[in-house]
């Protein structure tokens, strides 16, 4: 702790130049190495635990490694790659990833953008608004999942398909069941989305939307000229969060087959995890693995890039 | 001002209903008896704990729940505290590699977890670590120290370095300054960035459901996914319900207690993010 107490009156010195004459490059080195040791926990950690297994990723990728039958293992190159990028399979569930992806994250920056405008500007009950929309926010994934399973399910007993007198369940069908995937799935996010555009919102000074009522402009107007227009960055911040984040979709897929006794809607996430823990293919399995490494890696180079948002450097 | 104040209950109406709907769908469910369960009425026809009892009868499901709560505080305290020692050095002090360290946090931030999670079953069978507690806090307390680090250094930034000179100048050692001054200003951002690790940690599933395997470390979410039913013909639909319900209320009381602080927090991430 003494260490910690002393550090603040050392940064003032090195900022003034009087103490720069005096010593203040040792100050410098000193602040420098307290620096680095402060970080080093986090960034060793994070290291470690996310960079080794990568590369262990990487090379069990290039091996046939299965560990039913692990005297077999042996190096095979890009096979695994070949093998993955050849079977139909995989593009099938990549094709469903993405559409999963954009219809949810599509659907979310609308209703999150409503959302985001209720929190930010209601008269009444702001509180409330926001309690009610943490708590989707907050809750468990899987079992925000099972909320939907069982609401849609007729094996499971749900009211959606007593209500409307439905003879098929639509869980056991593939394209409601990517609808019912979707629902879940915006259900869970929207207020993260919301919370994310709200921050946005905040800092759209009021003055602006003053003068240009004053010069006559409208609601609408007045949203798609000034607060859209300022708020590019926070919705691309927001976009990039949750397409990444979706297209990682895994719980609500797993919930919602109900380990295979509904419709099978195979993701990326769970092809790969498949691959892993039930086949234990670790070779085929730590290619798809790689495979969405390199899909998300793409997807944060096109809007960092793309759209031109700057995101390390000084905050 | 009446019709506007009477749109805004609109509005704020839908969105109780989009956001409660699901959650009140489950707790209804939760109270049917368990030969109600699978009859689709909206509200029960009759009120019974049973599926409660039921869970916690089970080992499974008592033995989830201290899993989930032991593993979940460890991994938030872990983080939090090594991400504070990170956050203080990036919003006070001047050193090469901010940057590198910042831009490798968002980096993980964006990681995706199944891309590791079969190498971690290796790693973990050959080491001991798999089916037990610190190997879910291993990766829990790594994916939560973006958020963390991020939340943090937005809150440091906010907090009047100089009131502790000024304290010292006053007559108050370095320890004490820190302690009656820094300690108290910094406090709720900490606290807040503990309640945002701690929702992750509690609703991790893909960790949960690779790295474990028994009782031993098998989280809650892990463990609603692999619920039995009564007998071999019965639908474990109550008891997933009942144990969906448990798993909420933290989750909901720590919504209506702290929700300035959790906006607050998300917000204060997200406006550098």
């Amino acid at each position: 702790m003494s260490e910690t107490t002393t550090t603040p009156a050392a940064t003032e010195a090195t900022r003034t130049p009087l103490a720069k004459r005096h010593g203040g490059s040792e100050r410098a080195r000193a602040e420098r190495r307290l620096g680095w040791m402060l970080v080093a926990p986090a960034a060793i950690v994070m290291l470690a635990v996310t960079g080794y297994p990568i590369i262990y990723a990487i090379w069990l990728s290039l091996q046939r490694s299965d560990l039913r039958f692990p005297d077999q293992s042996e190096f095979v190159g890009l096979g695994n790659y070949i093998t993955v990028l050849s079977s139909s399979l995989w593009w099938s569930d990549l094709g469903r990833t993405v559409l999963i992806t954009v219809v949810s994250v599509a659907i979310e920056l609308v209703l999150g953008m409503l959302l985001a405008l209720v929190m930010h500007r209601a008269l009444v009950g702001r509180g409330l608004v926001r309690t009610a929309s943490l708590i989707p926010y907050g809750i468990v994934t899987v079992v925000a999942a099972f909320a939907w399973r069982l609401a849609f399910s007729s094996a499971d007993g749900g009211f959606v398909p007593a209500l409307f007198n439905w003879t098929t369940d639509p869980l056991t069908k593939t394209w409601p069941t990517i609808g019912i995937a979707i629902m879940a799935e915006v259900w869970k996010t929207t207020p993260f989305m919301a919370l994310l555009l709200l921050a946005g919102l905040s800092l759209v000074p009021d003055e602006l939307h003053e003068a240009a009522r004053v010069d006559g402009a409208s609601a609408w107007q007045r949203f798609w000229r000034i607060t859209i227009p300022l708020m590019r960055i926070p919705i691309l911040v927001a976009l990039l969060f949750r397409t990444l984040d979706a297209f990682r979709i895994f719980d609500s897929i797993y919930i919602l087959s109900n380990t295979g006794q509904n419709r099978d809607v195979e993701t990326v996430s769970i092809l790969g995890y498949n691959q892993l823990l039930n086949q234990l293919n670790l070779g085929l399995g730590s290619a798809i693995s790689v495979l969405i490494f390199i899909c998300v890696a793409l997807i944060a180079v096109l809007f960092i890039k793309g759209f031109g948002l700057q995101t390390s450097g000084e905050r | 001002m009446n019709r506007k104040v009477g749109r805004w209950v609109a509005a704020d109406f839908v969105v109780l209903v989009f956001g409660l709907f699901p959650v009140l769908w489950i707790i209804s469910l939760s109270l049917k008896t368990p030969a109600d369960v699978g009859d689709g009425r909206l509200i029960p026809s009759e009120f019974s704990f049973d599926n409660y009892q039921g869970i916690f009868d089970q080992g499974v499901f008592t033995d989830a729940l201290r899993n989930s709560i032991g593993i979940a505080l460890i991994s938030t305290v872990v983080a939090v505290a090594i991400a504070a020692l990170a956050a203080y050095a990036i919003s006070r002090l001047e050193f090469p590699g901010k940057g590198l360290v910042l831009a490798s946090a968002l980096a993980i931030a964006m990681f995706p977890p199944i891309s590791i999670v079969g190498p971690l079953y290796e790693l973990w069978r050959n080491i001991g670590l798999f089916d037990t507690w610190l190997g879910l806090i291993i990766p829990y307390m790594t994916f939560t120290l973006p958020l963390a680090i991020y939340t943090l250094s937005a809150f440091f930034r906010e907090i009047p370095w100089e009131l502790e000179q000024a304290a010292q100048v006053d007559g108050a050692t370095p320890a004490q300054a820190f302690r009656k001054v820094i300690l108290p200003l910094a406090a709720p951002g900490v606290f807040t960035t503990m309640i945002l690790v701690f929702i992750f940690a509690w609703n991790d599933f893909v960790f949960a459901v690779s790295l474990t395997s028994t009782s031993a470390a098998q989280t809650v979410p892990a463990a609603i996914s692999q619920f039995p039913g009564a007998s071999q013909f019965q639908q474990p639909t109550g008891s997933i319900a009942a144990a969906a319900v448990i798993v909420t209320i933290p989750i909901i009381i720590m919504v209506l207690l702290f929700q300035r602080r959790i906006v607050a927090g998300l917000t204060a991430g997200a406006v550098k993010g």
